[in-house]
C-alpha cells in the first residue's frame, strides 16, 4: 500500500491538460485523471468523446457524465536585450462536458456529447511589447456530438457520430509596433464573431481480443471554423491616414485539425487498470492565420506553419476500495509550434502533463469524480520571425515559460 | 487518509506557483550599473533634452525625451524616479496669463490630403504662470543657450515678454532668481547628462543668419537672441556648468553638437528648385530683367579695378559668382541676397548684393512654401526666389554656414577637451550619429531612420528636432557609451516601438 502511494504521489508531482495549439484536452474528469487516456477504456459515458464504439460495452441501460474544470494558466515572457518582463493575465478557462448514453438493445447504443475541445484565452497587458502580435485572444468552441454504436460481437464494436461545432472568436492586436493617433493611443483592431458553425464527425472501433485487454481506435475529422463577414473594429486610427482603416468586416478560417488516437487498456492484479493512448493531430493544416479585411488592409497573412504533433498518454486506475477509485496519469505533449513561429497568442512549447484524481461512489448509481491537472512547460527561448514591417521580417524574441493547472469536478450516473 | 493530506499539500503548492524563469531580468544583479550610480539622474539641456518635437513641447514628446528613455533603462540598474516638468496637453504651445505667447505655437502634425505638416488648430492650455513644484530631474528649457544655464534672470516671469527669461524654465524654476544649473546641482545628482550649446549656433542658423557672429565678445549680456556665441565665452561657460555638475563626484555623459548640414531644416529645400520654360528663362536673362544686372556688375567691377579697389582676379571671380543666368530647365538656382558680396549700391543703387544660390547655400525649410509665390499680388516681377531674391532671413549663405561651422568646431573642441579632462565624464559623439543619419540612415530593431524630412522617421516635423524614434536611437547610442566606459550592462530600448511623425 505504501509503495502504491508513493507511486501515485510520484505521478502527481509530475503534471497536465493542454495539447498544443489551442486544443484543450479536458474532455472528462475520469479520463483526464488518467492522463486523458481513454480510447480503450470502458468506464463511463465519457467514452462518447474518447471512443464512440466503446459505449456498446458500458454497464447499465443509461449512463451520464458531467464535469467542469477550471484552467488557471499563466505565461511569463522576458526579453533580455530590452529588459522586458511580462505576465499574461488570463481569465479562468472553464472547459465542460456533458455525456449521455442509452443502450437500446444488446447491439445498438446511442449517445450524446456536448464538450469544449478547443479554446484559448490569452490576455497580455494592453500595449505590451508584443502587442503588434496580440493583446488578447479568446477562442471558444462547443461541440455537440450525437452518437451511435453497434456491437458486432462480444469482442468488437464500432461507433461514430456527427459533430456540430459552434464557436466564437475575439482577437485584439495593435496594427503595428508604432502607429498611434496624435495623443499617442495605439491603433488597434478587434476582430469578433460569434455563432460560427461547422460540421465534422468521429468514428471509433473497439476490440476486446482477450479478456482484460481492450484496443481502441478513434478518428476525429478536421473541423474548419469559417468566419464570413465577422466584425472588424478599428480603434485610434489617425483620421488623415491616407489608407482606409474604417470599421468593417473580416473573413477568416481557423482549422481544428483531424486527430487519430489508438490505444489500449489492460486490467491487472484485479484492482488495477493501465491505459495508453497515442494521439496524432494533423496540425500541419494550420499554415497561416489569414484574415481578409474589408478595408484597405486587405489580406493579412500571419504564417503559423504548424507541424503535426504527437501525444503519448499513460494512465493508471486503482480501485482502492468499494467506494474509492484512485487515478493518475502522465502525458507527453508535443507542441505543433515550430521554432521561429512561436507567437505569443499561443505560447505553447512541449509540455508534460501530470494528472490525478479519484471517484467516490456515493451509491450504486452515483459517483463523484474529481481530477487535477498540472501542465509543466520548460523555459524556452524562441521567436516569432514572420511579422513584417515595410516588407522586412521583424522577429519578436524572448524567453517564455508557461504554467497551467486545472482542477475539475464532475459526476457519473448510471441507470 | 494520510495520503489525501499529502495530495492536498502538493496541490496547494502547485496552485501557488507562477511561471518563473531561472534567470529573470527582474532578479537583482541581472543587469549591472558598473561603476556608475544612477540613483539620482539629472539631465541638463535645451529643447533636445526636453523632448521637444514638431515645433513645441507636448506630453507625448516629453514621454519620449531622451533622458526619460534613459531613466527608464536606468531603472534596471538602480535608477530612481525621474520627474519632468510636464505640460498640460498634447496640443503644445504656451499661454501666459491666458494669452498665447507669440512664437510658441501648437505642434505640427501631418494632416490633409495629400498629407502635409500643419499646426494643430487648437488653443494651447499650458499656462506659464502656473509654476510647478520641483525639483525636476529633467532640467531643460527649449531655446536655452550655454550661458543661459548660469543666468539668474532666466526663470523670472517678468522677463518672458522681454526675452530675458525662458517660459519653460519659468514654469519649473525653484525661485524667480534660480539658475538652471543651480536647480540641477541642488538635486545632488549621482549621474547627469549634459547636452548644451546647440542654440548657441542654431538660433542664428534658423533665423537665416540675421544675427551677428559674436566672435571675440565674451560678454553674454550683449549677445542678441540670434547671435552666434563667442567660443571663448562658450568654453568658460561649459567649464563652469561641468564643474557644477561634477561637484559631488557625479559621473555623467556630455553630448557634442551636430552640424547644421545634417538637419533637414537646412537641407530639405534644394538651392535649385525653379522650373522654367524657354520663354520665361529668356525673359529673365534679357536686358529687361537680370541682363541689366549682369551688365551692370561688369561695369561696376571694371570701375573698381580701375581705381585699384579690387584686383582683376577677385573681380573676375565675383562677376562669375554674381552673374544670373536662367535656362529652360527644371533646376534653376534661386536668386538670393548675400551680404558678404561687395557692396556695389554706391556705384549703382540697382546693383544689390544678390547672386544665384549654390549647393553651399542652405535654403530654410520654412522658405520652401513661399518659393515661386508672388510677394506682391498681381505683380509678376515679384516671384519670390526668381524675380525677387530671397532675403537674408530666408537662406543661410555659404559665408554664414562657415561662421556656424567655425563656432561649432570650436564648441565641440571645448566639449571634447573638458570631457577628457574629467575621468568621470564621457563624451557621446552625437555629431557623428547625426551625420550617419543623413548619409544612409541608422538601423536597429527592424527600423531604419534617415534625415529625410517628414518621411525619414528621424526628424520631427519641425525639421530640427528628432522624432520619438530619433530620440530612442540617441538614447541607445548614449547607453552604449555608458556601458562601455562605466562597465555597465544596461539594456537598450527597442527603437521599433517608438512613433515617428504623427498623423492627425
Amino acid at each position: 500500500m505504501k509503495k502504491l502511494l508513493s507511486f501515485v504521489l510520484f505521478f502527481l508531482a509530475g503534471s497536465t491538460l493542454y495539447a498544443g495549439g489551442y486544443r484543450v484536452s479536458i474532455q472528462g474528469q475520469r479520463q483526464l485523471a488518467m492522463g486523458h487516456t481513454g480510447v480503450a477504456v470502458i468506464s463511463s459515458a465519457e467514452s462518447v468523446f474518447f471512443n464512440p464504439a466503446s459505449i456498446s460495452f458500458l454497464d447499465g441501460k443509461m449512463n451520464f457524465s458531467l464535469g467542469v474544470s477550471g484552467i488557471i494558466g499563466e505565461t511569463r515572457y522576458e526579453n533580455k536585450t530590452y529588459g522586458i518582463a511580462e505576465n499574461t493575465n488570463n481569465p479562468l478557462g472553464t472547459p465542460f462536458n456533458v455525456y449521455a448514453t442509452y443502450k437500446a438493445n444488446d447491439w445498438l447504443s446511442f449517445g450524446l456529447g456536448i464538450y469544449t475541445p478547443y479554446g484559448s484565452s490569452v490576455e497580455w497587458e494592453k500595449d505590451w511589447a508584443g502587442s503588434h502580435l496580440v493583446n488578447n485572444i479568446e477562442l471558444k468552441a462547443i461541440f455537440v456530438q450525437p452518437t451511435i454504436a453497434l456491437k458486432i460481437s462480444d469482442k468488437l464494436s464500432i461507433g461514430g457520430g456527427a459533430i456540430y461545432a459552434n464557436g466564437s472568436v475575439n482577437f485584439n492586436k495593435n496594427l503595428s509596433r508604432s502607429l498611434v493617433d496624435i495623443d499617442g493611443n495605439r491603433t488597434n483592431v478587434t476582430i469578433e464573431e460569434k455563432g460560427i458553425t461547422a460540421w465534422g464527425y468521429t468514428i471509433g472501433v473497439m476490440i476486446k481480443p482477450i479478456e482484460k485487454l481492450n484496443i481502441g481506435f478513434n478518428y476525429r475529422s478536421k473541423v474548419d471554423m469559417v468566419v464570413e463577414g465577422g466584425e472588424a473594429d478599428f480603434e485610434n486610427v489617425p483620421s488623415s491616414l491616407p489608407n482606409d482603416l474604417s470599421d468593417g468586416t473580416f473573413n477568416a478560417t481557423l482549422p481544428m485539425p483531424a486527430e487519430i488516437t489508438v490505444g489500449l487498456s489492460y486490467e491487472f492484479c484485479e484492482k488495477f487498470l493501465f491505459a495508453f493512448d497515442y494521439n496524432f493531430a494533423k496540425w500541419s493544416e494550420y499554415e497561416a492565420l489569414t484574415v481578409e479585411f474589408s478595408n484597405d488592409i486587405g489580406i493579412s497573412t500571419n504564417p503559423r506553419n504548424y507541424k503535426d504533433s504527437e501525444t503519448f498518454r499513460f494512465g493508471l486506475q486503482y480501485k482502492a476500495c468499494d467506494k474509492i477509485t484512485l487515478r493518475t496519469g502522465i502525458y507527453f505533449d508535443e507542441s505543433p509550434v515550430q521554432d521561429g513561429y512561436f507567437a505569443p497568442e499561443t505560447p505553447r512549447n512541449d509540455s508534460v502533463g501530470y494528472t490525478g484524481g479519484l471517484s467516490y461512489k456515493v451509491n450504486d448509481k452515483l459517483s463523484i469524480d474529481a481530477s487535477f491537472l498540472y501542465l509543466h512547460f520548460e523555459e524556452i527561448d524562441n521567436s516569432y520571425d514572420h511579422y513584417q514591417e515595410g516588407g522586412q521580417n521583424v522577429p519578436f524574441e524572448g524567453t517564455y515559460k508557461s504554467s497551467v493547472i486545472a482542477p475539475g469536478i464532475g459526476i457519473s450516473y448510471k441507470l | 487518509m494520510k495520503n489525501i493530506k499529502y495530495i492536498a499539500i502538493i496541490a496547494l503548492g502547485l496552485i501557488a506557483c507562477e511561471p518563473e524563469l531561472d534567470n529573470s531580468v527582474e532578479d537583482a544583479g541581472f543587469y549591472s550599473a558598473g561603476t556608475a550610480d544612477f540613483s539620482t539622474f539629472v539631465s541638463v539641456g535645451n529643447s533636445l533634452t526636453a523632448g521637444y518635437a514638431d515645433g513645441t513641447v507636448y506630453l507625448e514628446g516629453q514621454k519620449y525625451s531622451y533622458p526619460n528613455i534613459l531613466a527608464d533603462r536606468f531603472s534596471h540598474v538602480g535608477g530612481g524616479t525621474f520627474t519632468q516638468p510636464l505640460v498640460s496637453d498634447n496640443i503644445g504651445g504656451l499661454i501666459l496669463s491666458g494669452n498665447p505667447i507669440p512664437g510658441f505655437d501648437t505642434r505640427l502634425v501631418l494632416t490633409g490630403d495629400p498629407l502635409a505638416p500643419a499646426n494643430l488648430d487648437e488653443i494651447p492650455t499650458t499656462e506659464v504662470s502656473n509654476i510647478l513644484t520641483g525639483p525636476f530631474n529633467n532640467m531643460s528649457a527649449p531655446g536655452a543657450k550655454s550661458f543661459h544655464l548660469l543666468s539668474d534672470a532666466y526663470g523670472n516671469i517678468s522677463g518672458v515678454e522681454t526675452g530675458t527669461a525662458n517660459p519653460y524654465f519659468v514654469r519649473m524654476a525653484s525661485s524667480s532668481s534660480a539658475t538652471m544649473l543651480g536647480d540641477a546641482v541642488a538635486q545632488n545628482p549621482t549621474f547627469f547628462s549634459l547636452w548644451i550649446g546647440n542654440n548657441d549656433i542654431l538660433s542664428f542658423a534658423t533665423s537665416g543668419g540675421v544675427g551677428v557672429d559674436q566672435l571675440g565678445n565674451t560678454n553674454p549680456l550683449t549677445h542678441g537672441p540670434n547671435d552666434i556665441t563667442d567660443p571663448t565665452l562658450f568654453h568658460g561657460t561649459y567649464d563652469a556648468i561641468l564643474s557644477g555638475l561634477t561637484t559631488n563626484g557625479a559621473k555623467g555623459v556630455v553630448m557634442n553638437l551636430p552640424s547644421v548640414t545634417s538637419i533637414p531644416f537646412f537641407t530639405y529645400v534644394d538651392h535649385n528648385p525653379v522650373p522654367l520654360d524657354a520663354a520665361t528663362a529668356g525673359f529673365l536673362n534679357s536686358a529687361n530683367a537680370y541682363g541689366a544686372y549682369n551688365a551692370g556688375i561688369q561695369g561696376a567691377f571694371a570701375y573698381l579695378v580701375s581705381v585699384s579697389a579690387i584686383t582683376q582676379a577677385d573681380a573676375d571671380l565675383e562677376i562669375i559668382k554674381r552673374t544670373i543666368i536662367f535656362s529652360e530647365s527644371a533646376n534653376n538656382a534661386l536668386v538670393i541676397m548675400d551680404e558678404s558680396l561687395t557692396d556695389l549700391t554706391g556705384i549703382n543703387s540697382d546693383l544689390v548684393s544678390m547672386r544665384q544660390a549654390t549647393p553651399a547655400d542652405l535654403i530654410l525649410l520654412t522658405t520652401g512654401p513661399v518659393i515661386g509665390t508672388l510677394a506682391i499680388e498681381g505683380d509678376p516681377t515679384s516671384v519670390i526666389g526668381v524675380s525677387l531674391p530671397l532675403n537674408d532671413s530666408q537662406v543661410l549663405t555659404e559665408s554664414e554656414v562657415t561662421m556656424i561651422t567655425n563656432a561649432q568646431t570650436a564648441y565641440n573642441n571645448s566639449i571634447s577637451m573638458l570631457a577628457a579632462a574629467n575621468e568621470d565624464v564621457i563624451l557621446v559623439d552625437v555629431k557623428a550619429a547625426m551625420e550617419q543619419l543623413s548619409n544612409g540612415g541608422l538601423s536597429s530593431n527592424g527600423v531604419t531612420i534617415t534625415g529625410v524630412y517628414a518621411t525619414g522617421g528621424g526628424f520631427s516635423l519641425d525639421g530640427v528636432h528628432p522624432t520619438a524614434r530619433g530620440y530612442a536611437f540617441i538614447s541607445n547610442i548614449i547607453l552604449k557609451r555608458i556601458n562601455e566606459e562605466f562597465n555597465a550592462t544596461i539594456p537598450e530600448t527597442n527603437t521599433g516601438n517608438y512613433p515617428t511623425a504623427y498623423i492627425d
